[in-house]
């Protein structure tokens, strides 16, 4: 019990927010409309994403003075479940951006630099396909991770701000802080937050047990 | 003070080795000139838009082809011997340091060709133009020459090359054309400083990272 709560808060975190989310009030406003409530989904994938990344670099940083294997492994798979967050995200917002913006891509700045990180990520699993020897691989993939996480800070958070974007919160369209100003959208967003990040964070750690199984088994 | 020796010696080393061979210097400025030929056989006349970006692609490439050689040429037993020399962070900064000095100068005689076959678009702050080229071509040798050594770790250097730095490069590019974009289109000088700070904070980071990193990467 010690050990599952938090996956329990998740799961509940989760349904109540898609429930609450779909179900709940929101605030009317124009072109948006009901589509607002693609915040409490797509939103909650960037943070689950970032946070994801982030245990994936420190991990890096880890496993380049440990040298153990498990760190390596700890690595991979949290990049692998923060791809995953990724592509759901963009998804997410393609179909928000369909019918909001009118089309699933639109070269909109935010999108692009989205594609791009993912990019990285890409990258980053081709680099280790690329060599077999397994302690140089983890050496060498641990570098380019944590060379590519700077850059992924930039493309996410520092270019979107310099450029003009149809995205809400970018280029003078409003962001979340200015509608919600009876918070009744922060009692559904907050949770969506914490649940979504808990749920990639149980998904990781999945992935991380099966794999050391697997490398037990050969 | 030890590794500015160390730095001066490597720098030295680069340089002789170069123009023993002039490999690299003749083999980007050779294509360069070719790329900017076909390109005026294609388009005879172009565009504002299209003048920028062409410049930015091309240097790209060049760059690129310059840089990856800088340790997917290196012999193992030349590798060796200098690492039992320097300290990795002189070897890094010296690889660092001669990338950018190199890439200055082709960059600019790039510059100067390709003004040469299309004329610079009228009311073009020439001088600022030239400032984002030499920015750009330091952002790319600091970029490219630590992702030539992680990628000259590999198997098949080359090809990696391109799929390690196209993501890390891409967000420097924007701002450059961006930044070449306001000298290009002879905007008030004070418009492009976000661009220039952004550029030098990129550097930087990417600097302190690629030293951070490189003595963990340089033994096998």
């Amino acid at each position: 019990m010690q050990k599952t709560w938090w996956k329990i808060l998740a799961a509940v975190l989760v349904i109540y927010t898609a429930v609450a989310g779909l179900l709940w009030d929101v605030p009317r406003l124009a072109i948006l409309n009901e589509t607002i409530r693609n915040l409490y989904f797509h939103v909650p994938m960037w943070f689950a994403m970032v946070v994801l990344f982030t245990i994936s670099v420190w991990y890096s940083v880890k496993s380049l003075s440990t040298q153990s294997e498990a760190d390596d492994i700890r690595a991979v798979e949290s990049a692998n479940a923060g791809i995953i967050f990724g592509v759901l995200g963009i998804i997410t917002g393609a179909v928000w951006a369909k019918f909001t913006w009118g089309q699933f891509w639109s070269f909109d700045p935010k999108q692009n630099f989205a594609a791009i990180s993912l990019l990285l990520y890409f990258a980053y699993f081709v680099l280790r396909n690329a060599i077999d020897e397994e302690q140089k691989r983890a050496k060498i993939a641990a570098i380019y991770n944590i060379f590519a996480f700077p850059m992924m800070v930039v493309l996410l958070f520092v270019l979107p701000r310099l450029q003009d974007s149809l995205h809400p919160g970018n280029g003078g369209n409003p962001g979340f802080n200015s509608y919600d100003l009876d918070s009744r959208m922060r009692m559904v967003f907050y949770p969506a937050c914490l649940g979504w990040i808990l749920v990639g964070y149980w998904v990781y750690t999945l992935r991380f047990r099966t794999k050391i199984l697997e490398n037990k088994q050969l | 003070m030890q590794l500015a020796q160390q730095v001066k010696h490597l720098i030295k080393k680069e340089i002789i080795l170069e123009w023993r061979s002039k490999y690299a210097l003749n083999g980007v400025l050779l294509y360069v000139v070719s790329t900017v030929f076909v390109c005026y056989m294609s388009f005879q006349i172009i565009d504002k838009l299209t003048w920028n970006a062409l410049f930015w692609i091309i240097m790209l490439f060049a760059s690129i082809n310059a840089i990856a050689k800088s340790f997917l040429q290196e012999s193992k037993g030349r590798q060796l011997y200098i690492y039992t020399l320097v300290s990795p962070a002189a070897l890094i900064i010296a690889k660092t340091l001669y990338n950018s000095l190199l890439m200055i100068v082709l960059t600019v005689i790039a510059l100067i060709f390709y003004s040469l076959v299309f004329d610079f678009p009228k009311g073009a702050d020439i001088l600022m133009y030239f400032v984002a080229a030499v920015l750009g071509s330091l952002s790319f040798s600091t970029i490219f020459t630590m992702v030539s050594a992680i990628a000259s770790k590999t198997g098949n250097g080359g090809m990696l090359m391109a799929i390690l730095s196209f993501p890390i490069i891409i967000p420097v590019l924007i701002v450059l054309i961006k930044f070449a974009k306001n000298a290009m289109d002879g905007l008030d000088r004070s418009v492009s400083l976000d661009e220039i700070g952004l550029l030098a904070v990129i550097n930087v980071i990417v600097m302190t990272v690629a030293l951070l990193l490189f003595p963990y990467l340089w033994r096998d």
